[in-house]
């Protein structure tokens, strides 16, 4: 089982806010957090934190603080009060690093820059390719079809520098026509996505509202390594299940 | 150069135990190199991939003991994915491979496979002790093959460990051949336990000095147990709830009171308090106590045990004891060296913490303190001048305010003060955590005063790179940093590229250090592997230049890249 006591780093996902969802710049439509389960006092940093330098989030929302081993959390008082999520399969520890926002926060002279992650929203997701350290992210409400996130995801990784801005580049209707080499298999690197159940597929198989709804994160791998990716149902053996399951 | 023989030399290596020692010893001359290392029985790895197996082994042939450290530390708190690494299978399989006599294995943050447990059971005919710290991997069918397979087996180690529990039935697979066990702790496992094997065993194992029980040991099991092993030294208990009714307490009370020869107590699963007093026998000789996983005792019944205590040496407990509790803690065991106080309630509202005043009392008291972990709520400057004031004798000092950026309540200012007091106090200082609202002051002390300072810990702190060129620059005994979430960039990674080869590794995220910055040093320094993780969410970056790096682990090597890293880790 995939992170069943120690929290899998790859729990995070969802919709990052974004500049929209800030009080300083005018939005009507700003949802609530979908899982304001931690208690009312601590949530309502979301809500108010600005975007430049100002009060932290408490430290209950920063990832792996205080700094106490996950054995450890079974003593604490009001684990009961840590935040859960809906398809949560870690149990009754606490899971900070798949809940809790992330802050950067830099002392001095920079604005803080703040993330927050909240389950049930996709917008932005990862996207990672094999060979390149950093990763980049690309905003899935941008695109309405395979075709479009594929031309993106090219422009971004293989593309030239000034074609990367992924939004707005995934619009054109010749696009959605035009079949992507990462979608075909004409090229050395397919286009695969990380599903809600941490299986890895090959994207395209699926309705496109479908793969929206249970995408979590994208990788462009090598199509020597996608060997034994199946649509669906199939679990991929993979070098991540090489240490046994705890 | 020798005017002994060879034996006569190697005979006094023999008393030369420390790694460190016979490292130094090696590099004497080539003669003693070849001695020492013919006669080496314990080998310590301090980092799995600093260097093969094949060439420990090629070089220690004799080895009887082997110790490895895998995952960085900032893997005990999630910032590290599941599978970065740390697989001890190929350790394994070369120690079988070339027929080492191995005796003794002990793993810190490794992975370790039932496999490779069950190869281990039958591959070493002399196999004694597994030491397994904060492993995972493996499950209990893995144990079970170690209970099954070796015949000498004396210490089976298990802590803070996560491991697929499949009940109770491994304990079975001690042989009734099997009386040799010295020590044995399952603690951190989850699941039941086999009782009527346990009792057997611990009766057949009159050796036995060292026991540490899982919370699935009910009380009156450990009553029988104790009855049959009143020779332990060090014990844990499980589950310490009975129903008041049932008199089990006083019996465990009348038992106890023959044990008198337990001097470590740790346990307490789940408790209620009106057990605790059933332990008050054993309190008065005790060196060492952990109530630190023991929650819900109130700070006065804490308290009322500690007041028998007064032989405590290391004291690993809860912040609900208080400053209140801290106090009599410090009135009442003269002798302490150690203390741990771990947050109850890290995400609560702060009623049950302790602050500055229970660190202050505790130095004022404890002259012999020397390791420090302490969560508190808050710390002021003037508390820490005070506690160096008192206690100059620190080698571990680990601060850890809640609130990570929080500053002296008192003055609003930064802690740097409070902290440069303490490594200029604290000459002997090896370790240091620092924690609340620090600029790049303090590190500027830590550069100057602190010596002797092996490992350091930072997290939201400093002002700029120059914080980090202090330290890189003035500690020269430094081995590892870890650094999270503070502002140090290229400028401070680059400038002394030189110093990470005297290191053994250095962690940092959430920083301002950029992907060119790593490059370049990985270029620069082909002995160490350059690792970024990339399981961080970075902010979209605007351009591919100052792609910021969400995390970097770097170490000293010499075997080059890792062969085994999974497709998120890059090696530069």
């Amino acid at each position: 089982m995939r992170g069943k006591s120690k929290a899998s780093a790859w729990g995070e996902c969802g919709r990052i806010l974004t500049a929209k969802d800030f009080p300083c710049v005018v939005n009507n439509n700003r949802s609530p957090p979908v899982n304001a389960s931690v208690s009312g006092t601590k949530r309502s940093a979301v809500d108010s934190v600005p975007h430049d330098t100002g009060s932290p989030p408490p430290p209950s929302q920063v990832v792996g603080w205080p700094p106490v081993g996950t054995h450890r959390k079974s003593s604490f008082v009001n684990q009961a009060k840590a935040p859960r999520s809906e398809d949560d399969k870690v149990g009754s520890e606490i899971d900070k690093s798949k809940d809790a926002s992330k802050k950067k926060i830099c002392n001095g002279n920079k604005s803080s820059h703040v993330i927050f992650k909240e389950k049930g929203h996709i917008g932005f997701v990862k996207v990672n390719m094999d060979g390149i350290p950093i990763g980049r992210k690309v905003d899935l409400n941008a695109h309405a079809c395979y075709q479009t996130l594929a031309h993106t995801l090219e422009d971004m990784f293989f593309g030239t520098p000034k074609s990367i801005n992924p939004v707005g580049s995934g619009g054109g209707k010749d696009l959605a026509t035009n079949p992507s080499k990462l979608l075909d298999g004409s090229s050395e690197f397919v286009l695969t996505y990380e599903d809600k159940e941490g299986d890895w597929m090959l994207v395209g198989d699926v309705p496109w509202r479908m793969f929206l709804s249970s995408v979590k994160r994208l990788r462009i791998m090598r199509t020597s390594e996608a060997n034994g990716l199946a649509p669906r149902f199939q679990e991929r053996t993979s070098e991540r299940q090489r240490a046994k399951p705890v | 150069m020798n005017y002994f023989p060879d034996e006569v030399i190697e005979h006094v290596f023999d008393f030369i135990a420390s790694h460190k020692d016979r490292n130094a010893v090696s590099l004497v001359c080539k003669s003693w190199y070849k001695i020492e290392r013919i006669s080496r029985r314990r080998v310590f790895i301090g980092n799995c991939y600093a260097i093969s197996p094949e060439r420990v082994i090629e070089r220690f042939p004799e080895l009887k003991s082997l110790t490895l450290k895998g995952k960085p530390h900032f893997a005990d708190f999630n910032l590290v994915p599941h599978d970065w690494g740390g697989f001890v299978q190929p350790w394994i399989e070369a120690l079988v491979k070339h027929r080492v006599g191995l005796e003794e294995l002990r793993l810190k943050r490794m992975v370790i496979s039932d496999e490779s447990l069950e190869r281990l059971s039958k591959a070493f005919v002399n196999f004694k002790t597994l030491v397994l710290v904060s492993c995972e991997g493996f499950t209990t069918d893995g144990l079970a093959a170690i209970a099954a397979n070796c015949r000498f087996l004396r210490e089976l180690d298990l802590q803070e460990n996560e491991v697929e529990d499949h009940r109770g039935h491994w304990i079975s697979c001690f042989p009734e051949s099997c009386t040799s066990l010295v020590s044995l702790n399952f603690a951190c496992l989850k699941g039941d336990i086999n009782l009527t094997a346990l009792e057997r065993l611990v009766a057949r194992s009159p050796n036995l000095t060292s026991l540490r029980l899982n919370r699935a040991v009910p009380l009156d099991t450990l009553q029988r147990i104790l009855m049959r092993a009143p020779q332990l030294v060090d014990l844990g208990t499980g589950s310490f709830l009975h129903d008041p009714a049932s008199g089990a307490s006083s019996k465990l009370k009348a038992t106890l009171l023959k044990c008198n020869s337990i001097r470590t107590l740790s346990g307490f699963l789940e408790v209620s308090p009106r057990c605790l007093t059933a332990i008050y026998p054993v309190c008065q000789n005790l060196n060492s106590l952990n109530l630190s996983y023991a929650p819900g005792i109130h700070g006065h019944d804490l308290i009322k045990l500690i007041q028998h205590c007064r032989k405590l040496e290391r004291l690993w407990i809860l912040d609900s004891i208080g400053d209140k509790g801290l106090g009599v803690v410090a009135s009442t065991c003269k002798e302490l060296q150690e203390l741990r106080v771990f947050p109850s309630d890290p995400y609560g509202a702060g009623n049950a913490t302790v602050t500055e005043e229970g660190l202050v009392a505790i130095s004022a008291g404890c002259p012999k303190l020397h390791s420090l972990l302490y969560f508190c709520q808050q710390m002021t400057n003037a508390a820490l001048i005070t506690v160096a004031k008192n206690c100059s004798n620190f080698t571990r000092f680990r601060l850890c305010i809640l609130d990570p950026i929080k500053p002296d309540p008192v003055t609003m200012q930064p802690l740097d003060e409070g902290f440069g007091a303490i490594v200029q106090s604290c000459k002997r200082l090896r370790r240091l955590s620092l924690s609340g609202l620090l600029t790049d002051q303090v590190f500027l002390y830590i550069g100057m005063y602190a010596e002797q300072l092996e490992m350091l810990s930072i997290a939201f702190a400093g002002n700029s790179d120059k914080g980090m060129l202090y330290v890189l620059n003035g500690c020269k005994k430094l081995r590892k940093l870890e650094i999270r979430d503070s502002p140090f960039g290229n400028t401070a990674l680059l400038t002394d590229v030189g110093k990470y080869e005297t290191m053994r590794s250095l962690w940092m995220s959430s920083c301002e250090i950029t992907l060119v910055g790593c490059e370049i040093l990985a270029k620069k320094m082909p002995m160490l592997n350059v690792e970024i993780i990339n399981d961080e969410d970075d902010i979209a970056p605007s351009s591919e230049d100052i792609l910021r790096v969400g995390k970097m682990y770097l170490y000293r090597t010499l075997v080059g890249s890792r062969k085994d890293a999974p497709w998120f880790v890059d090696i530069l």
